[in-house]
Formats: structure tokens, sequence, C-alpha cells
């Protein structure tokens, strides 16, 4: 199978999309002339022209917004933030009217908009722009969220994000942009709200997603060389979060650890921590354990960004603190 | 602060005037109306209409039937039907949380809006909804929108959109002088400007955001319009209290962006005669002023301008004022007979 860059699969799904429905454009700073902040966009501007890669003002509320308008009257529309970060300027659009319009107007209106944006923290951006908004975006009711951690999932994701009729916010670890992997030539696409089991185990389960995946396998690894078998599953979708899966999967293993790269506190890996001391406490020998970067703003430096950042041996601690292992 | 009385007289003493980079020969009546394509008695029919329904929720809010906030349209009514009766079926209007009045003037069924009002399962978001948040897509009636300014980008795309599909349809935008110190205000008219979107921007400038009087909160005085020559959008100052004014100004703009000219502002300057919302006791102005804006009322001035011109008669008025009156107590017997929305309801329209 041919391998490609996580950058690579994600512009294949927005090129495809755009080629094959005339309904289908995009939005964003700097995503045509220029290029697009981490090169996704490149060469669309020449290829689909300026009424569909529309440069935007830096205006995130407004751009935003107007996505929403352009989606409630039938378009498709696809608006990138530069950082997920940036989303911030345009929260008010984003959970009061893509993801309320629907509910408020009586199901009148829909809003099938694919929101972009690089997510995380690891290169040196500092506070404001490390962040990782989408476990803040994934509790709003109406709002789809989903993050891949392969091109094979990034292809797969945008696939279905694009067709989605819902708002759906699409977070790129910033990180994983040039990792490679296999991506088959046949169409596919990925159902959002499905985890995947991306390696089966019977000892302990470790949950995780985007750039949180790297860690997690890391800790799965160096588990196997001490004879401990860990399930590994990466959510793809924060919402819907498939619980199914995880529930599934710790009744095999009666053991868990769920693992965030976004700061440990509140966020996607509290609730299913709380969801699962409600539902799945018969199943467990341990306390859902939890793991997440240091609960302070960025750090610019390397050594102590480094160190604020979720790695393996925060997971390995984690998996011996809570069951021994 | 300026008194408003200045304000007031001000504004009385013109029907239209134009900015800079526009212009507006919108006027009042006279007898080459006769015949016009507009039927002036249907304009009157929905000023009433609105004033009724209007009166009607505030008398069902305190009998309970209606909750929430709720912000009337009293006082209002000439910029809403003038502005709206220019526009073709194609067309969308957007609305802030006073939208009873855009909502019924766009011809959203009157039965709906009250059953929405009192939050029943035949409301036009079966209840959903509420007040601030009527919509009808099928009327081209995209909402009812209750963050201040946060409509407006959302016209700008609906516009947008009319652009990509290639029609000359518009957007009609409206919104209160309040939405003015928003950020997102600026920016939706610096992106509406650039990209020449077929958008209305329409100023209701009713002298107060909430009980803040505009020069309280706003530098540079009370005329918004003057500002839009930093976008390059043409606009306009029209006399919201008539609604000849209102319509002639309006189709000048609409024309204009049917054409292909790009975004038009208009500046309406009214006036709510009752408070903000229904929990509003008015302490920031004095009765003086209000009376003084309420001796204009497009309601009452508007069919005696037509009697006196010969334009109506007593018996037309009369009638369409009876019928409207069975209206608006049918809407309210709608409305109470109505069922409550089902509690299965609650996890429907969530997600498409």
């Amino acid at each position: 199978m041919p391998e490609i860059l996580l950058r690579e699969a994600l512009k294949r799904g927005l090129e495809e999309a755009l080629e094959n429905d005339p309904r289908v454009f995009m939005m964003g700073e700097d995503i045509g002339q220029y290029g697009g902040a981490y090169a996704v966009t490149d060469g669309f501007l020449k290829k689909f022209g300026p009424e569909r890669i529309k440069d935007t003002p830096i205006s995130e509320q407004a751009f935003l917004g107007a996505g929403i308008g352009a989606a409630a009257a039938g378009l498709r529309p696809i608006v990138e933030f530069m950082s997920i970060s940036f989303s911030l300027v345009a929260f008010d659009q984003i959970v009061n009217m893509a993801a309320n319009l629907r509910y408020m107007s009586g199901g009148q209106i829909s809003v099938p908009m694919v929101m972009r944006a690089p997510t995380g923290a690891g290169v040196q951006l500092a506070a404001t722009h490390s962040q990782s908004f989408e476990t803040w975006l994934a509790e709003v009711p109406g709002m789809k969220v989903v993050c891949p951690s392969t091109p094979y999932d990034a292809l797969g994701l945008m696939r279905s994000a694009i067709k989605d009729d819902n708002p759906v916010l699409v977070a790129e670890p910033a990180l994983l942009y040039t990792i490679k992997g296999e991506v088959p030539d046949e169409y596919y696409e990925i159902e959002i709200g499905k985890a995947d089991v991306t390696r089966e185990g019977s000892d302990i389960t470790l949950v995780s997603y985007g750039y949180g995946m790297g860690p997690t396998n890391g800790a799965a690894d160096r588990l196997a060389e001490r004879g401990v078998s860990a399930e590994v599953i990466d959510l793809r979708s924060l919402s819907p979060i498939d619980m199914d899966a995880i529930v599934a999967s710790v009744q095999k293993t009666n053991r868990i650890v769920v693992i965030d790269n976004a700061r440990r506190r509140g966020g996607i890996m509290a609730e299913i921590a709380a969801d699962l001391q409600q539902t799945a406490s018969e199943w467990l020998d341990g306390p859902v354990m939890r793991v997440g970067s240091i609960d302070v703003p960025w750090p610019y430096n390397r050594g102590l960004e480094q160190e604020v950042l979720t790695d393996a041996d925060d997971v390995l601690a984690a998996v011996a603190e809570g069951y021994g292992l | 602060m300026a008194s408003s009385t200045k304000s007031s007289s001000k504004t009385s003493s013109k029907s239209a005037k134009s900015s800079k980079n526009g212009k507006s020969d919108a006027g009042g009546l006279d007898e080459s109306d006769v015949g016009a394509k507009t039927d002036h008695l249907e304009l009157f029919r929905q000023m009433y209409l609105i004033r009724q329904f209007e009166l009607a929720c505030g008398e069902n809010y305190s009998k309970g039937f209606i909750r929430g906030f709720l912000h009337l349209y009293i006082g209002q009514e000439a910029t809403g039907v003038g502005a709206i009766s220019t526009l073709r079926d194609d067309d969308y209007v957007v609305s802030n949380y006073r939208d009873h009045g855009h909502a019924l003037a766009r011809g959203v069924d009157i039965n709906r809006a009250m059953a929405e009002l009192f939050g029943r399962a035949t409301g036009t978001s079966k209840g959903k909804g509420g007040s601030m948040h009527l919509f009808d897509v099928v009327k081209g009636f995209m909402g009812g929108h209750a963050i201040v300014a946060g409509q407006l980008p959302l016209a700008a795309g609906l516009a947008l959109a009319q652009q990509y599909n290639k029609t000359d349809a518009l957007t009609m935008c409206f919104f209160g002088d309040g939405s003015t110190n928003q950020g997102i205000y600026h920016e939706t008219m610096n992106l509406a400007a650039i990209w020449k979107l077929p958008i209305l921007f329409f100023l209701e400038n009713n002298m107060y955001g909430m009980g803040s009087p505009i020069e309280n909160v706003r530098a540079g005085g009370i005329d918004f319009y003057p500002g839009m020559a930093t976008y390059g959008i043409p606009a306009v100052e029209v006399d919201g209290m008539d609604v000849l004014a209102v319509q002639e100004a309006t189709e000048v703009a609409v024309e204009r962006i049917r054409k292909g000219d790009g975004p038009q502002f208009i500046e309406a300057k009214t006036f709510r005669f009752v408070g903000h919302s229904i929990a509003d006791g008015q302490k920031y102005r004095g009765r003086e002023e209000v009376k003084e804006w309420e001796e204009r009322d497009p309601v009452a001035t508007f069919p005696t301008r037509l009697l006196e011109m010969g334009l109506v008669t007593a018996d037309e008025i009369a009638e369409t004022k009876a019928s409207v009156d069975e209206a608006v107590a049918k809407a309210v017997e709608f409305a109470e007979q109505s069922p409550d929305p089902d509690l299965s309801e609650i996890h429907n329209d969530v997600f498409a």
C-alpha cells in the first residue's frame, strides 16, 4: 500500500470533495495564495479558483459565521482556523450559532460545515498557540468532533466529516502533519463516532487519541517487553464518544488508563472516566487512571514544554500506580 | 448627553437624507402614489397586525402563557414592514431578538408564531426556540438571533451562498444600534464589502441599547450611516416612522444589490414605545420623550394620511382592523389550545 504524509491525506480528502461536489468550498486565512500555514491547501487556488478557495481577512468570527450562513443556505463550506487556539475568537459563532441552530429552529436549519484546525503542543509555540480546545467543543450538543492520529484515519474521517450534515470539527494534531502511513487507493470512509482498537490485548486498556497515541503506543510497547498485554484504543471521535468500544475492552481487561495530550483537568478523558465509574465499575479491578499534560499555560522553553507534555513514562507510572503492573 | 428631544425633532424633520457615498430620494406620500404597485392598505394591515400581535403577547405574558424574555416591536413597525415589502420570495431575512415584527412582515404564519411564544408543539420551532428564535425557512425567514450582532455573519454567509449560486437574490439583515459596538459588526461589514456580497444591512436605530442611550456608549454621536464610508458601503438614513420613506429607500438599495453593486446600508431612526423587554421599567428615560415619538406612531398616522389623501376609505381601514383583530384573537386561541411538545422531542433536532 502506498505511504503518504498525514498532511497529504487531508489534502486528498479536501481535493476530491472540491472535485466531486460543487457545493463544497473553502475559507480561511492564507489558504489560497499562501497555500495554507501547514501547506494542506497548497495549489488549491490555482486549481479551483478564488470563488471556491477564499482567502479571508483575519476575522475568525466573521468568516466562521459566514460559513454557518452558507451552510444554512445549502452549501458545504470547509473553514480553516490557522490554530485551534484562534477558534476561541469565534466560539460564540461555533457554539451559539453552528451547534444551536438546528435545535433552536426546530430542525428547520442544518449546518453541514467542516471546521479544520491544527491542535496541540510540542513545537514551542508557547501558551497562545499550543492548546487543544477540541476537548471543549466535544461537550457542546450539536457538534461533532474528530481527531486523527494516522494518515489513513485523516482521510477517512475527512471524507465522513465533509459528507456529514452537521457541524464537524476536524482537529488536526500539528505535530503529526508530517508522519507517514499507509493509505489505500480504494475509496473508504471512517464512521464518525466509532473508536478503533489499534492493538488487541488482555491485561489493560489504554485509551487516547490524536497526538496522545504516540506516548500511548510507546507505553504499550514497553509493557509488552514486561509481558503485560495492553489493548490500545484510538478514540478518533471525541463527539460522539464510542463508550461501547471502551466498555467492551474493560470487560476483557478489567483495567484502564485514559491518556490525553491536552491538559489533564476537565476534558474528554474526565468525561470517559466519570462515565466508566458509573457504568463499568463492576468490571474494574482498580480506579480509572487518568493521564494528561500538566495544568499550566504552555511554556516556550523546550525542556519545560516536554516536561509538561504527556509521555510514555507518565502512562507507565499510571499503570503502576493504579494496577501495580 | 444630548437631549433626547433633540434627537427626536432632528429625525422628524426629514424623511431621508443622503450620506456622502449614497443617496436616497425617499419622501412622503403624494397623489402620484395612487395606483402605485404597493398596496398602502396592505402596509397598514401589516403594521397594525404587528401592533396587535405585540399587544396580545404582552397580555399573555402577564397571564403567564408566555415566559422567558419578551422584546416587543411596538413603535418600530414602519421599518420592518416598509423594508421587507420590497423583497422577493427567494430573498432571505435575518433578524435579532426583537424578531416578531420582521417575522410577521415576512409572512410567517401568525398562529405558528404565537404558538412558538406559548412554547407549544405547533410553534415555528416546535416550542424549542421561543420569542427570540423564530424561524421559517420556507418563508426565507432565517431567525431570530439573540446574541447581539451574532446574526450579522450568518446573514453574510447566506448572501455568500446567493452570490456563489449566481442568483440575484439578496439577504436583508436587521440589527439594532447596540450591535454596532461589537467587533463582529465591523468584521462583517469589511467581509461583505471586500466580497461584494448581496446583503442589505438594515440598522434599526431606536436610540437605546437596552437602557443605555447611544450617547453614553458610542463615540461619534447617534448617526451610524456616515461610518460606512470606512468600508465603502453606500449608506443612507431614513425616517423609520414613515413606512413609505422606508420602502422607497429600501427599493433603491435592493435594486443596487440585485445589479451586483454589493452591500448597502440603511439606518432607520425609530423608537420603541415600550421597554427593552417586558421586565423593563424604563427608569432611564422620561415619559415626555416617549410621548413625543408616540405622536409620530406609524400605526396611527399612516391611516390618517391615507384617509386625508383619499387613498383609502374609513370603511376599508375599519374592515382591515376588524379582520386583524379577529386573526390575532384566533392566533391566541390556537396557541392556547395547542399541546405542549411531547417529552420525546427533547432528543430530536440535535443532529441532522
